[in-house]
């Protein structure tokens, strides 16, 4: 096997644990030469595990000086190393780019002898991209933690994207798996960046010609099943990190055990928690795409999201007084609430009543979650009920209809229902 | 009812409404040349493509709904779904009497199949946007071999056009035997036989590949392998996003 592939393998393996995997957001065109970032982004492929691939994902080198217990290249691991080349990184990008691999670039690194030195080499090759071989494509960056500001305002001028991990949600939490680590490392860059956007934001009005500056945002990522935090902690963490740093994206990456050797974390061979991560990302959209506030995402009194039922039908059903709506009367706003319809079915229901009252055959052909659904919405032709419906047998129907996603629960949850 | 067989294309579909216009004849089943087989009861009528008339209609509509929406007809023409067709002649013919925008009355069962197969299309769109995946020959020419589910080469062209600008490259549509070059100035379309089409696929072999061909491939190959989390192995969610049909185009599938 060529070194080339050897280091490929051992580097893309190191990156994969970053979930981040957007290309979208950039206004970036291309001027004549090559590239050009899709503003809706693109998943190129798919990996097995049912994650898409759309940038290539690799590290420039999986050498590191830091030692945290979550982390496959931490120092103490017994894993092989490799480092690529700046101009290997970039034969990389473009070839693949140019056989319409990949919609651009995500580069991150393990820090060899200190921040600088590292941010300085993942500098060098995102100017390279941009200025040598003229391309246009998507470039996310992952910023060294502790780098100069010099250096992250210059690499700002080059990426679409920037990122830091805050890896675990809470900053006790960190402390007991990467001691040398803190949350402030994080929020200190994050915050001189976002200022950096916002200033060239106003600059723009001014300046004819605006230089781009990670015009597709910044985003970061935490570990979750590796220390205790709630799912309430965690998703209060996204929210802070949305308010003050206008992140784009918050990924929560459910803890893959790696090691052994601390017992602080789950054991090898403990399954991910695949459904709390996808209980996560659905509450997340919550926040970001439905007006749902934490408090109404996850109950004070249990901290912890259902496994069994997503977010918002969890919400739904702690609150039988708001229900039923009106399909024919209600707004927007008030229809994205309902469990079994999603925005792009809620903006069709708003269209077509235009042309006459909606009738049940009508709302189940449109595309809307009507099993669901129909629990908590009147139309033209719905009976009348007389009395409440109890939520809990709400519940009971909801979860029997669907089975399937049954068999994806944690055993010990599963022997409550047979 | 009376039978409009036209060329087939989205052209002679319009020339088709025009004809229903002028003839007061609203109630049109539209058949192509290909498939039409005369039948002895039926009365029918052949209708030439003429360019100034479709032009005519497509000002009409673009003037009744804006050019975006116009636009929408020609890409559910391309699903090559006859249902779809005939279903979009009618709602043209509503939109021109009626004067309203019935494309948005989604309990209506031709409004909704329009936006079915929009819909449809959209994503065979994006899906070749994003599964194409171009070989390099030694002469330096990009080219792709695709057989989508609808005829969304035309919808593809102005993407790869802005995305690959300096560099030469061909997508041919094996399926409906027509491809798409792009020559650094331009693009042209061109027609391959059948036989000369076998010459370009690589697994024939005739073309030559670049040197580095192969081993972009491969590296390529090993990324995709490599980048897999084994833990988090889900076959169904990876069939969803990579249905089966398309893993003969796709370099790391194959």
């Amino acid at each position: 096997m060529e070194r080339i592939e050897e280091k490929l393998k051992i580097l893309a393996d190191a990156a994969k644990y970053d979930v981040s995997c957007s290309s979208s957001g950039s206004k970036r065109k291309n001027n004549g030469s090559i590239g050009d970032a899709s503003f809706s982004g693109i998943c190129h492929s798919y990996t097995e595990d049912g994650r898409c691939v759309s940038l290539l994902k690799i590290l420039l080198t999986n050498h590191c000086i830091y030692d945290c217990a979550f982390c496959v290249s931490r120092k103490s691991n017994d894993v092989r190393r490799a480092a690529f080349t700046v101009q290997e990184v970039v034969d990389l990008t473009m070839n693949f780019y140019r056989r319409n691999y990949i919609e651009g670039l995500f580069l991150s690194s393990g820090i060899f002898k200190n921040a600088d030195y590292t941010m300085e080499r993942l500098l060098r090759i995102v100017k390279k991209l941009r200025t040598e071989e003229r391309y246009n494509g998507y470039i996310h960056l992952k910023t060294i933690p502790g780098a100069s500001g010099e250096l992250i305002q210059d690499a700002g001028l080059y990426v679409d994207r920037m990122s830091i991990n805050l890896e675990i949600p809470t900053e006790e939490g960190l402390k007991m798996v990467a001691p040398e680590k803190d949350h402030a490392s994080v929020r200190k860059p994050l915050a001189f960046v976002q200022n950096q956007i916002s200033n060239f934001k106003s600059e723009s009005k001014l300046i004819k010609h605006k230089p781009l500056f990670v015009p597709a945002g910044q985003s970061t990522q935490m570990v979750v099943g590796a220390t205790p935090e709630s799912d309430l902690e965690i998703l209060k963490v996204a929210d802070d990190f949305y308010q003050n740093y206008k992140l784009k994206r918050v990924y929560y990456s459910g803890y893959i055990p790696i090691s052994s050797d601390n017992n602080l974390l789950p054991a090898i061979g403990t399954r991910p928690p695949l459904i709390r991560e996808n209980r996560l990302y659905q509450a997340d959209w919550l926040m970001r795409f439905y007006d749902f506030k934490v408090d109404e995402i996850v109950h004070e009194s249990k901290h912890q999201l259902d496994l069994e039922i997503d977010p918002k039908l969890a919400w739904a059903l702690r609150h039988p007084e708001l229900f039923p709506i009106d399909i024919n009367t209600a707004n927007f706003r008030t229809i994205i609430r309902i469990p079994g319809i999603g925005r792009q079915s809620a903006m069709k229901i708003i269209k077509a009543r235009q042309f006459g009252r909606l009738h049940e055959y009508q709302l189940r052909k449109m595309g809307i979650a009507y099993n669901r659904a129909q629990y908590f919405i009147t139309c033209a032709d719905s009976i009348i009920n007389i009395g409440h419906t109890s939520m809990d047998w709400v519940r009971a129907q909801i979860l029997q209809q669907s089975k399937a996603s049954q068999k994806y629960l944690p055993q010990q949850q599963l022997s409550l229902f047979v | 009812m009376i039978q409009y067989i036209y060329d087939g294309s989205f052209g002679g579909f319009l020339c088709c409404v025009f004809e229903c216009f002028e003839r007061r004849e609203f109630d049109v089943q539209l058949i192509t040349e290909k498939v039409f087989a005369p039948d002895f009861f039926a009365l029918s009528k052949t209708i030439v493509s003429d360019k100034a008339k479709a032009k005519r209609v497509l000002d009409g509509l673009t003037k009744s709904l804006d050019a975006s929406r116009a636009k929408d007809f020609f890409r559910v023409f391309l699903s090559e779904d006859p249902i779809a067709i005939q279903n979009a002649l009618g709602l043209i013919i509503q939109i021109f009497q009626k004067k309203e925008n019935i494309l948005e009355n989604y309990g209506e069962e031709k409004a909704l199949y329009f936006s079915q197969t929009l819909k449809k299309v959209g994503r065979e769109r994006h899906r070749m946007k994003a599964f194409i995946r171009f070989e390099k020959s030694s002469n330096g020419m990009f080219f792709a071999v695709i057989a989508p589910d609808f005829n969304v080469l035309p919808l593809i062209i102005d993407f790869f056009t802005k995305r690959y600008t300096d560099q030469t490259w061909l997508i041919y549509d094996e399926k409906r035997h027509y491809g798409i070059l792009y020559d650094k100035t331009g693009i042209s379309e061109i027609e391959i036989s059948e036989l000369d089409a076998n010459a370009i696929i690589p697994s024939n072999e005739v073309v030559v590949l670049d040197l580095e061909e192969q081993k972009y491939q491969q590296l390529w190959k090993s990324y995709f392998k490599s980048t897999n989390i084994e833990a988090r192995k889900n076959m169904k969610l990876h069939l969803r996003h990579v249905p089966k049909r398309y893993w003969r185009y796709l370099t790391e599938k194959k």
